[in-house]
């Protein structure tokens, strides 16, 4: 009886606290949208800006080299992932401390559906899906930091990726199965005057998988985080109707919370899945 | 602000879409998951992977000394409740065996007892016997006695055979 009660009074307690984040959030939006839009650029909204790759240091062109506000927040988000795998689980505790626990948490969470969807020979590859999630889990939720800038809006990183895991991915399938690796593209269990369609289908999905892979992660961070930028700006430029767009924007900020989630569990288990077909080419 | 312009200028729209940010990007992202990768590979994963394994090792070995605490319970109990059962056989022999020589004793003593009283009351009943014998003897004398008195009285100067006294005083005594 008394666990129970402290439990739901901890649950209500953080959903409050979360609340509250989402309002401060959202007034720090809106005064941003209102400094946005009437000082700099006057009453225009400009919800792409916030993609743009700016240098750090100066106003110089961007070489491949140059540290830009990319290199900031992917080495703010290696630093969140050191924090909270590395010094998180500094008390290799039996018992484990709150953040060795959502270390722990992490490593389960993405090992099992490793293990689960690809099965037990992927683990070996188990470091590189894990490193890819939590890549992305990071910079998604940095991302949601206001005018923070977010890698993984850009289709060129989440292409980089995808197309990593897709050429990783054949690559280890001919490898490991050689020729009969193609047997993927041939349906065993169709008729047989169908599998040639079904071959050309199934090639044709092949080489989508990294484009869906990529477009899925960069679209959804990209149209969320765009949106926020519009409603910030109508609640700058409607004066006090603003109000409105302000629940708006905390509205779609918890959307977002959930996408940031999602999106990066989508990406790891969609690799898994691919990666099962390469170690299991036989349907 | 005079290169974002230019910027927003030559990729209208999507700042997605610039090919000129391309070589950064994809620069800054390998370099990052590189080292992303040696955290977790050197550092993180064996960590935790231990950790979790010693959680493991250390939950096997608690439940395994929990079972066999609770299997010596078992047997402590069991042996306790014979141990118990064979107090409780052993009292109840103790006190049968006891019972059984109290009433050997007993019988003894009442044995004798009886036999004392026996004795007393044979013993009683012969002085009982002699008293009766020798009150009958007395009232015999006083009755001789008294017969030849009143013999002397009623017919004075004549004597009296003390025999033929005797023997109708005894007939008449036992009469």
């Amino acid at each position: 009886m008394a666990t129970e009660s402290t439990n739901t009074d901890s649950k209500t307690g953080s959903g409050r606290i979360v609340f509250f984040v989402l309002i401060a959030i959202a007034a720090v939006l809106f005064i941003l949208g209102l400094v946005d839009d009437y000082t700099m650029d006057g009453p225009n909204i400009h919800p792409m800006d916030q993609f743009l790759i700016e240098p750090l240091f100066g106003t110089g062109p961007i070489h491949w080299y140059t540290p830009t506000n990319v290199t900031l927040w992917m080495g703010l988000a290696i630093a969140g992932i050191a924090t909270l795998m590395v010094m998180g689980t500094k008390g290799r505790a039996v018992i484990p401390s709150r953040s060795q626990s959502m270390a722990e948490l992490a490593y389960g969470f993405v090992r099992k559906m490793v293990e689960d969807v690809a099965g037990k020979d992927a683990l070996p590859y188990f470091p590189y899906i894990f490193t890819v999630f939590l890549f992305i889990l990071f910079s998604n939720f940095l991302g949601l930091i206001p005018t923070s800038f977010t890698p993984t809006s850009h289709i060129a990183v989440t292409a980089v990726l995808a197309m990593g895991v897709f050429i990783g991915v054949t690559v280890l399938g001919f490898v490991k199965n050689g020729v009969s690796f193609l047997s993927l593209f041939w349906v065993s269990s169709a008729p047989l005057a169908l599998r040639p369609i079904l071959a050309v289908i199934e090639l044709i999905s092949y080489f989508v998988r990294p484009v869906s892979h990529s477009i899925r992660l960069a679209g959804n961070v990209m149209a969320g985080h765009a949106v926020l930028k519009v409603f910030a700006g109508f609640a700058g430029t409607l004066g006090v109707a603003g109000i409105v767009p302000i629940f708006g924007v905390v509205a779609i900020f918890g959307l977002e919370v959930l996408v940031s989630a999602i999106q990066a569990y989508v990406f790891t288990i969609l690799t898994c899945v691919y990666l099962k077909d390469a170690l299991h080419p036989h349907h | 602000m005079a290169v974002d312009a230019e910027q927003a200028a030559a990729a209208p729209g999507m700042p997605q879409l610039d090919p000129t940010s391309f070589p950064n990007q994809i620069f800054w992202l390998v370099v990052s998951l590189v080292v992303i990768y040696f955290i977790l590979s050197r550092v993180a994963l064996p960590r935790i992977a231990s950790v979790l394994a010693e959680r493991q090792g250390t939950l096997t070995n608690d439940l395994a000394a929990a079972e066999d605490l609770k299997r010596k319970a078992l047997e402590a109990e069991v042996a306790y409740n014979k141990a118990l059962a064979d107090a409780r056989a052993e009292a109840q022999k103790i006190a049968e065996e006891t019972r059984a020589s109290i009433q050997a004793d007993l019988n003894v003593a009442i044995a004798r007892a009886d036999a004392d009283i026996a004795a007393k009351a044979a013993e009683s009943e012969a002085r009982i016997g002699e008293i009766q014998a020798g009150a009958v003897k007395s009232i015999e004398d006083v009755a001789r006695d008294i017969v030849g008195d009143i013999v002397g009285a009623v017919a004075p100067g004549q004597t009296v055979d003390a025999k033929a006294i005797a023997a109708a005083v005894s007939a008449r005594v036992k009469g």
